[in-house]
């Protein structure tokens, strides 16, 4: 087949802090990098990130150290974590915020000079470096500035349908051209996937378009394993009005500094639900307790809490909250120094995602590999905030590193692309060119949202989620034949086709895990199993696979085994 | 429910025209919402860039009524709606389709800028109040809002020989670094243009993040190049002098 092709050595699979940190390090190993994406470079989802990234530098509070760190992500993952990831990620953030400064960043600073902290929802030390509230911003700016000059090739608004494989391994990647809509090839030995969530599964997010779940499907079909996909983490505070705004997120900052929630009396109601550690308790207790308010009749004027930062001074507030100022200014005409805001939980984040060996990222195909929230395992049960943003940092040097040496190793590379798979994926991608009755794929996304919301939120119970699967399953009957009008140049209607696939295979996933664990931890909660269960389900990961005939697999498998010094860590009330 | 008339420029570069749309207004809807409307209900080819929806990534620039604007961050109760709002792609930068334009050019200008060269042996030390002439930069969006209104730009169409307001303020965050050592003075004369810039201030009134580009980029920057001009032993010595930057 004729079509547009190039040859790398490691093709990165998105832009966002996981996939520039993959790249630069991946081309500093000597790798020849393609690094693809399918919005423009620097506008990633990570440029959304605001609060900060969470490190033990002890800057600020001198006891802080990896130990500290890692004790409060295990609790915070509700033990579910991959120790190991969790590990490798609190001993090396710290070196790689201090990378980050060495290319260019502009962390806000003590009063010594150094790099400021922030205190959040269980970190037990003011422990997030940050830039006011922009802090995804510095993170993907000094990235991209250090990217651009360290040889690697960009190919942007570029959209990955298909992994393409000679046997086992990895051998290509196919796509096509938001701009022109024209198919191209990538001939590669290894590929990292770092192409982050699936918020646009549920219709109150805080995620972009570009969160269609995608790294997840093309991992999964490509035969890798998806781990713990039932925990998705809803964020406490989301905005909630106007109806446009609706789940736009409001930093976990507020609370960081000072921010306090309450209910339509004036309650101040976490001294109900975590009395220690109040606002700064983790995401799921904190978005559990607004569900809670709300439900019982006690919430706000438009159905959410009433967050208030006003306390602090309308100067301090302007300075460490700017963007949320502004946020509530221009889009709720709301003055954040005067009123409080009202807030309630969106879909923010998921934990779950593909499987990965912690020191390589390599996932279980031979060449894949996967880094930041597309991939599982690093947050358990629920990811405490600022984690994130170090996990791209660390695991993403970690992807570039693996995905280079296995590339190394392949010294003449005679690995095939078979015709027959680039026949299949051009075919479909054009089918809702061709089809004459298909549904509007905007209909039907409307429709995945809904079921999505309804059916696999904040609270689960198994009649419901049961539900839920036979909807998402009329819906991928609908999805089959779906119909586009226009050219194939920049059509976002088309491009929802094929996107629309990749979060029905997620959005299954996750209310598949959802249905199978019966037991209520991190994120998961369900009303008919309230509790932990320690004995049986905390002793696995779900699993998700694909099987021999095309059906999605569910399982578990163990826990990996944490080792005796590491284990006292977490018992420790480490402090 | 109020309804808006839109009308939003469709075509490509071989031409096009405004198309109407009747679109339903809900309070506190923005612009890219009537875009999204218009997307999910009349032409799913309608073609946009947008990522955050609030105001962070710089993806969604366009000239609502012949401003131009963030799609994702104009309220449309903020627009006379007795009157059709019009939607044309930013001017300065050639179309693609529709509202999406190819600004390659500002990535590939972008890639010329000689990048951070820290101090050897530096401690890391940095205080706030050093830091944060850069850091008002380093809040650009890379909108190209600005680029989009400059007039060597956008009338004079002058690419080969003028970088554009947010590649200056790259180079004045760059030179206002506490711990940068390199030398852009001969780069901002020559390639990136800086006499061209007649100081209208274009460029500030439409940046979405408040940053100042004329009064604490242009014009400092332009100093700093008239001294060197004028007197280069006094550069010189400033530069060696350590506290160059400070
Ligand atoms: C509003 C908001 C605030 C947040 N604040 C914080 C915070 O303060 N601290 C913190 O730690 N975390 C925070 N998070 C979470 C964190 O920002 C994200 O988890 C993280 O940025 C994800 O990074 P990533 O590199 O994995 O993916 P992203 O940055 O999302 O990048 C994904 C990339 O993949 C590309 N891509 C996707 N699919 C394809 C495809 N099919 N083909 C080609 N390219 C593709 C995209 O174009 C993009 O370049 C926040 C999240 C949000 C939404
Ligand atoms: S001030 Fe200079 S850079 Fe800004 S718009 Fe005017 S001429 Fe262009
Ligand atoms: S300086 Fe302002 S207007 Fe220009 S690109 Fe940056 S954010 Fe946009
Ligand atoms: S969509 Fe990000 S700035 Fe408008």
């Amino acid at each position: 087949m004729e079509i547009e092709t190039h040859t790398h050595d490691v093709i990165v699979i998105g832009a966002g802090g996981a996939g520039l940190r993959a790249a630069i390090e991946a081309s500093a190993r000597g790798a020849s990098v393609g690094l693809v994406c399918k919005s423009l470079l620097g506008k990633a989802h990570t440029v959304m990130a605001e609060g900060g990234v969470a490190a033990a530098l002890a800057n600020v509070d001198t006891k802080d150290d990896w130990k500290t760190h890692f004790h409060d992500t295990m609790h915070g993952g509700k033990l579910l974590n991959n120790w190991r990831m969790a590990q490798l990620h609190a001993q090396e953030a710290p070196d790689r915020v201090k990378e980050l400064e060495h290319w260019g960043a502009l962390f806000d600073r003590t009063k010594d000079g150094k790099i400021m902290q922030r205190a959040f929802g269980g970190h037990t030390w003011k422990r997030l470096a940050h830039v006011g509230d922009r802090t995804g911003l510095e993170m993907i700016r000094t990235l991209q500035d250090k990217g651009i000059h360290s040889g690697i090739d960009v190919y942007m608004e570029c959209t990955i349908t298909h992994l393409l494989k000679d046997g086992e391994r990895i051998s290509g990647a196919f796509g096509y051209w938001r701009e022109s809509g024209r198919f191209v090839l990538f001939k590669t030995k290894a590929i990292v996937l770092a192409t982050g969530g699936v918020g646009k599964s549920y219709k109150v997010t805080s995620n972009s378009w570009e969160y269609t779940g995608d790294g997840q499907a093309l991992a999964y079909e490509a035969g890798a394993e998806l781990i713990d996909m039932e925990f998705v983490q809803f964020h406490p505070t989301g905005m909630v009005w106007p109806p446009s705004v609706r789940g736009i997120l409001v930093t976990e900052a507020v609370r960081g500094e000072g921010g306090i929630l309450t209910n339509r009396n004036g309650e101040r109601f976490m001294e109900k639900y975590d009395p220690e550690r109040m606002e700064l308790s983790t995401r799921d207790v904190v978005a559990r307790s607004i569900y809670t308010e709300v439900m019982e009749g006690r919430g706000s004027p438009h159905g959410g809490a009433f967050l208030n930062i006003a306390h602090r001074g309308a100067d301090y507030v302007k300075k460490k909250l700017p963007s949320m100022y502004h946020q509530f200014m221009e889009f709720a005409l709301i003055d954040i120094t005067k009123e409080p805001m009202e807030v309630f939980p969106t879909t923010h984040y998921i934990m779950g995602g593909v499987r990965v060996d912690a020191d390589t990222t390599g996932t279980t195909v031979p060449g894949l590999f996967a880094a930041g929230e597309v991939a599982g395992g690093m947050h358990g049960a629920n990811r405490l905030g600022g984690n994130s943003l170090s996990d791209l940092l660390v695991f993403g040097m970690r992807a570039g590193m693996g995905a280079a040496q296995y590339a190394n190793e392949i010294k003449d590379n005679a690995l095939k692309i078979d015709d027959k798979d680039l026949e299949l994926g051009t075919e479909e991608m054009l089918r809702p060119f061709e089809s004459e009755e298909g549904e509007n794929p905007y209909t039907i996304h409307q429709a995945l949202q809904e079921t999505m919301g309804k059916f696999v939120g904040v609270f689960r119970i198994k009649e419901k989620l049961q539900e839920g699967l036979d909807e998402l399953q009329v819906l991928k009957e609908r999805a089959s034949d779906l119909k586009i009008e226009g050219s194939r140049m920049y059509n976002p209607g088309w491009h929802l086709c094929k996107d629309l696939k990749s979060m029905l295979i997620v959005s299954e996933a996750i209310a598949r895990c959802a249905l199978q664990r019966e037991e209520s931890r991190g994120a998961h909660s369900r009303v008919d199993f309230p509790k932990y269960n320690d004995e049986v389900w905390g002793k696995v990961n779900s699993v998700i696979s694909v099987d021999g005939s095309g059906e999605m697999r569910l399982g578990t498998s163990p826990l990996p085994q944490m080792p005796e010094e590491l284990r006292k860590i977490v018992e420790g009330g480490y402090k | 429910m109020a309804t808006a008339k839109m009308r939003v420029y469709r075509g490509d570069s071989s031409g096009g025209g405004e198309v109407e749309y009747d679109v339903p207004v809900e309070e506190g809807m923005v612009v890219l919402d009537a875009i999204h409307f218009i997307q999910a209900n009349y032409d799913g080819d309608l073609a946009v860039r947008w990522n955050c929806k609030a105001a962070k990534c710089g993806s969604c620039s366009a000239e609502i009524n012949g401003m131009p604007k963030l799609t994702c961050k104009t309220r449309m109760d903020s627009l006379p709606l007795d009157k059709p709002v019009t939607v044309y792609p930013i001017k300065a930068f050639p179309i693609i389709k529709d509202l999406v334009t190819d600004v390659s050019w500002n990535y590939k200008v972008r890639k010329t800028i000689p990048p951070f060269k820290p101090a050897k042996d530096t401690k890391w030390i940095m205080y706030q109040e050093d830091v944060e002439r850069s850091q008002e930069f380093r809040k650009c969006i890379e909108c190209c809002l600005c680029q989009n209104v400059c007039h060597i730009l956008r009338n004079h169409d002058k690419k080969d020989a003028f970088a554009g307001p947010r590649m200056l303020i790259k180079i004045a965050e760059l030179e206002m670094h506490p711990l940068d050592t390199d030398d852009r003075q001969a780069f901002l004369r020559t390639d990136a243009g800086l006499g061209y810039c007649n100081i209208t201030k274009c460029c500030t009134e439409v940046c979405p993040e408040h940053i100042h580009i004329t009064d604490n980029a242009i014009i400092p920057l332009k100093e700093r190049v008239a001294d060197t001009y004028f007197d280069p032993l006094q550069w010189l010595l400033k530069k060696f002098s350590g506290s160059s930057k400070q």
